[in-house]
């Protein structure tokens, strides 16, 4: 049986990608029309865990809608104000994060179009990057005053499946957020490293994570304000 | 080795077959109102797989007994018509059985499950704890008293927590170890739990409602026989799960009645 | 030579040369599936030394066993089980089985040594995840084992730890305290490791098919590893948040699952309220997806094997991959059915009962495709293809016992009995394990470049293929006649004209169990005595038999595979006298 593989040399980035039909052929050559292999899979990658993410989420959801149904035990208790400054914070590091791509994106064209040299758009944009980490580390910092804010109520893990599921679900997203803010860093170094091949960072995989943390969170303050 | 394959399906589809058309291990007696639906239910289900199980292990059987002639002559052979005639049989075959019973399904759980309790039922409070069931009768007054958790005592027979001093209609409330009830009368049980999940099992009713902690869960039935059952418990609840289990005793109404006035003058 | 973004890619990672980085810590999937392998084989031992105290005890109550008092001097003082103790070894037996056997095996284990190479990839797509999910699953592994040695013994609540009686700590008997929160944590643990390998699976399927690799040309047991992937991923998302839950009632008292008024110990427990059934359908939601995610890659690897010894293909290609989608979806509506007395609504049993019911369709489907197949072989007879028929037959008894449970009306009957321990251990210990036996004769050669002993083998399966018979199916009967499940002794008046049925089994399961080490020395054995495999022993199909045997590091040497084929191309005549062609040649099948 005569396995045949491609010539060495054969431009595998053209190939079929695994679907049997003819490959594209980009219209603009050197423009890259589809993701390169690296980027595509931590994509999708990060698509699955968001997915999986979602779905625990969800979980804690239906856990909390079914014990509160459960018994009369539970106790409405006044949202603390930061929350809602914290939603501004995280929401504004979206921006910036968006703005940090942007700049990525421009690079390639940036040999042409002298007005912004390469090196100033990787250097803004990394400028941009560490903004968007300290704003996520102020969102900690602040979810940690909602928690003392709380806490000076009266109102621990065990008090109350209010606030049981109040800590659960800040605490958690807050750990998803800070393993975010690591990946946050590996990308920053590579970027650095690379010179601002964007392509090769995980930087757009990063900013899937990062925009899904804000959904996340405008999601759970209007559970949590609705429910509490 | 394929005919040997063929061989051993065969015996031992037949020999399992057998055993469960003899019988030979096989529900108890049933004595309630709604076991016959269920019955009927099962033996519709064992006739249609039975039928499935015969046929598939033996058509298995017979495909290997004939793919191992060793004749190098002989030419692989397609299913006559490929996948679509086994596809639309399954849908067909399985769809059909999957409806009727489906339909006749329902009645026999609705009966048990969904049927509200007749008007007139007698009704027994059962508390199910680690590791035994008790059984409540309201008594004269024909009131259940209160029951407060904080005041179980075991030790003093208080088993349900009843609060007979603060409690009028908890004085007369009769408490026992077997469920003693009148035969052909529907009988409304309330099932509820002292402290983890149990499981309320009687196989002659056809009857099983596990006990949930935080809920008073209603489980209905008529006996038809009199005679002497057991209740086992078939939700895991520690190490004496095993050996969980009270009597029920059904009775004539006279002897019901009987009983009950003994009991009532204690 | 111009270096591709792909072969960039695909260089993600040298070849190793220290003896750790080769064996220990390794990013080589292959390395990694081994070890998912050995993991399994090391936890299908302990489960079934466990079933086989769990069986001595149910037969002979009075017996001492021998050295069982070493074990646990609490638990069986002069060897003789208490009640708890038994609870406990049933509780590590179904756990370990499930999670550490069956999640294991057919799933991680060889979906990672094949799924990259049956693609054409190099590796998988995150091969340091993949790594730190192999060692995620290890160390779940170690705090699972630590619950055999704390002073009060491992949980006695069964693999299911329902709420309350797993959730309120030692108050409600031994085993519930330390032995259950080692439990709880080691199946978080499992689930993140369980996570990263779903993730993994799901980005290689998607993103690293070579050319020419289309979803219709994959291997079926790719298909089956990565519809499994995706339940999984969903399933174990649902899992972790729950023993998340059940760990914080146990230690930080709060009261998720534990409602209020309970008195245990003669104690009234502190809880304000709490549902008992949120614990059952987190644990449900999972629950029943889980028994897929045991079956699925079972029913790939039977449909990927037969054809090559049957030297014809699998009849209805599309049909079968079609019924594998439709079970991984209809697999996440029917939890219910472990609930019909629940206390739920019992509305609601009805709403799961349809769907359950209506999973008998494509699992039938599938079988009558598996049955057809046979039909007209040309068969050849080896330890891999009799596990294969093996497989037909006990997922027939396996399947069919389930149509009674669907039904709730029936299932008032014959929940809790026997007749479910008989249904699912068909399904998956009998089913799913005969599909892993069957893997692993067929793709010894390929892993270890040595062929298995047949003569073992075929007498491996025969005493297996009995053995399993005589187990289970008389707990049909049993399950029948009224039998409770999880009793650690029948005192019962009902149940004491059963023992000897019960003896019957357990010497049915000894022999059976003693019938495993047979396939235990064949694998050692093999490992460095077996004669030398070819490339292509069994003169198969798909792109694992297009490379060295074993593979390389990098799976073909550098070379990027094209495929031009199906994995289906078995009974046709090929341009050089061979009945099959294989997907990387170039040669189509002439139409049929």
């Amino acid at each position: 049986m005569a396995t045949t593989t491609l010539p060495p040399g054969a431009d595998i980035a053209l190939d079929d990608h695994g679907s049997g039909r003819p490959p594209e052929v980009s219209p603009r050559p050197g423009h890259v029309t589809k993701l390169g292999p690296q980027a595509q899979k931590s994509e999708t990658g990060m698509w699955v865990a968001v997915s999986a993410i979602g779905m625990s989420f969800a979980a804690f959801t239906s856990a909390m809608i079914v014990r509160q149904d459960a018994s009369t035990d539970w106790q409405r208790f006044q949202l603390p104000h930061v929350l809602y400054l914290n939603t501004l914070i995280l929401l504004a590091s979206s921006v910036t994060l968006e703005l940090s791509r942007q700049r990525i994106a421009a690079i390639p064209d940036a040999a042409r179009h002298a007005a912004v040299s390469a090196k100033a758009l990787l250097a803004s944009s990394i400028y941009w990057l560490y903004l968007t980490a300290a704003l996520g580390l102020i969102f900690v910092l602040g979810q940690l005053l909602a928690w003392r804010n709380l806490a000076a109520q009266g109102l621990f893990l065990a008090t109350n499946p209010s606030s049981s599921f109040f800590y659960l679900f800040t605490a958690l997203h807050a750990v998803h957020l800070l393993g975010g803010m690591g990946g946050l860093f590996y990308v920053l170094r590579k970027l650095v490293r690379s010179g601002g091949a964007g392509e090769t960072s995980g930087l757009s995989a990063f900013s899937i994570y990062w925009h899904f943390m804000d959904l996340l969170w405008v999601y759970l303050l209007l559970l949590l304000a609705m429910r509490m | 080795m394929g005919k040997l394959f063929a061989v051993a399906v065969t015996v031992i589809t037949l020999v399992s077959v057998a055993f469960f058309v003899m019988h030979t291990w096989w529900m108890p007696v049933d004595i309630s109102t709604t076991g016959p639906a269920i019955d009927h239910q099962l033996e519709e289900t064992m006739t249609g797989s039975g039928l499935l199980f015969l046929g598939g292990q033996l058509l298995l059987g017979l495909f290997v007994w004939q793919s191992s002639d060793k004749n190098p002559a002989r030419k692989i052979k397609i299913f006559p018509g490929g996948a679509n005639p086994l596809v639309a049989t399954a849908i067909i075959l399985v769809g059909i059985e999957i409806l009727t019973l489906t339909f006749v399904g329902t009645k026999a759980w609705g009966a048990v499950n969904l049927a509200p309790a007749a008007v007139d039922s007698l009704h027994i409070d059962v508390q199910a704890e680690q590791f035994a069931f008790y059984f409540r009768y309201a008594g004269l007054d024909g009131q259940f008293g209160g029951l407060h958790p904080d005041k179980i005592d075991d030790g003093s027979g208080n088993y349900f927590g009843l609060d007979p001093a603060n409690d009028v209609a908890a004085r007369d409330d009769v408490v026992v170890g077997s469920l003693v009830i009148p035969v052909n009368r529907p009988i409304l049980l309330t099932l509820h739990s002292k402290d983890v999940g149990h499981s309320f099992y009687v196989p002659e009713l056809r009857i099983q409602q596990d006990f949930v902690p935080g809920l008073e869960i209603p489980v209905h039935f008529t006996a038809t026989q009199t005679g002497k059952f057991e209740i086992v418990c078939t939700q895991l609840c520690g190490l004496g799960h095993y050996n969980m289990k009270a009597y029920l005793q059904v009775m004539s109404e006279g002897d019901y009645d009987q009983w009950l006035k003994g009991q009532e003058g204690q | 030579m111009h270096e591709t973004s792909a072969s960039h890619a695909a260089h993600q990672h040298t070849a190793p040369t220290s003896f750790i980085r080769k064996y220990v810590f390794s990013l080589d999937h292959k390395v990694i599936g081994k070890q998912y392998y050995g993991l399994a084989l090391l936890s299908v031992f302990i489960g079934m030394v466990l079933s086989w105290l769990m069986r001595l005890h149910l037969g002979w109550p009075a017996w001492p066993i021998p050295m069982l008092d070493k074990l646990s001097a609490v638990g069986a003082p002069q060897g003789v089980m208490t009640p708890e103790y038994y609870l406990s070894l049933m509780t590590m037996h179904g756990t370990i089985m499930v999670f550490f056997v069956l999640t294991n095996a057919p799933f991680a284990a060889f979906g990672n040594y094949f799924l990259p190479i049956q693609i054409g990839a190099e590796d998988m797509a995150f091969p340091r995840f993949n790594m730190m999910s192999f060692w995620t699953t290890f160390v779940a592994f170690l705090f699972m084992m630590a619950a055999f040695f704390v002073s009060d013994g491992p949980p006695i609540s069964g693999w299911t730890a329902y709420a309350p009686l797993s959730a309120v700590g030692g108050d409600a008997g031994p085993g519930l305290a330390m032995g259950q929160n080692l439990w709880a944590i080691s199946i978080a643990i499992f689930c993140i490791g369980s996570l990263l390998g779903a993730l993994n699976f799901i980005a290689t399927t998607l993103d690293l098919r070579t050319k020419g690799m289309s979803l219709a040309r994959m291997p079926f047991c790719s298909w089956a590893w990565f519809v499994t992937s995706v339940i999984a991923l969903l399933a174990f998302a649902v899992l972790l948040p729950a023993c998340i839950l059940l760990i914080l009632d146990r230690v930080a008292g709060t009261s998720f699952f534990i409602p209020a008024g309970l008195v245990l110990s003669d104690k009234l427990q502190p809880h304000s309220g709490g549902s008992v059934l949120l614990w059952q359908h987190l644990f449900w939601f999972f629950g029943h997806p889980e028994v897929y995610i045991a079956i699925l890659p079972s029913i790939g690897i039977v449909c990927h094997i037969l054809p090559a010894f049957a030297r014809k293909p699998l009849l209805g290609p599309r049909a079968t991959i079609g019924c594998m989608i439709a079970i991984g979806f209809l697999s996440y509506m029917v939890w219910g059915h472990h609930m019909f007395v629940s206390g739920m609504n019992p509305f609601s049993a009805t709403l799961f009962s349809v769907p359950t019911l209506f999973i008998t369709i494509p699992a039938t489907i599938l079988t009558l495709l598996l049955i057809g197949s046979v039909y007209g072989a040309k068969m050849r007879f080896t330890s891999a293809s009799l596990f294969c028929l093996g497989f037909i037959s006990v997922f027939i008894s396996g399947g069919i016992s389930g149509f009674f449970l669907a039904q709730p009306s029936i299932d008032i009957y014959l929940h809790a009995t026997y007749f479910v321990v008989a249904h699912f251990h068909f399904v998956m210990a009998v089913a799913s394990l005969f599909g892993v036996f069957a893997g692993t004769y067929f793709w010894f050669p390929k892993m270890t470049g040595r062929m298995m002993n047949e003569a073992l083998g075929k007498l491996h399966f025969w005493l297996t293929f009995i053995g399993v018979y005589c187990i289970f199916m008389p707990m049909h009967y049993l399950g029948l006649a009224g039998n409770v499940r999880r009793y650690s002794a029948f005192v019962d008046d009902f149940l004491i004209p059963l023992i000897p049925v019960h003896k019957f089994i357990t010497i049915a399961a000894l022999i059976t169990g003693a019938a495993q080490f047979i396939f235990l020395f064949n694998l050692i054995w093999s490992r460095f005595k077996g004669p030398i495999a070819s490339e292509n022993p069994w003169e198969a199909t798909s792109l694992e038999w297009s490379t060295t045997t074993p593979p390389p590091f990098d799976n073909f040497g550098g070379k990027h595979m094209v495929v031009y084929n199906g994995p289906n191309e078995y009974g046709v005549q090929s341009s050089d006298g061979k009945d099959y062609i294989m997907q990387t040649s170039p040669e189509k099948a002439p139409a049929s």
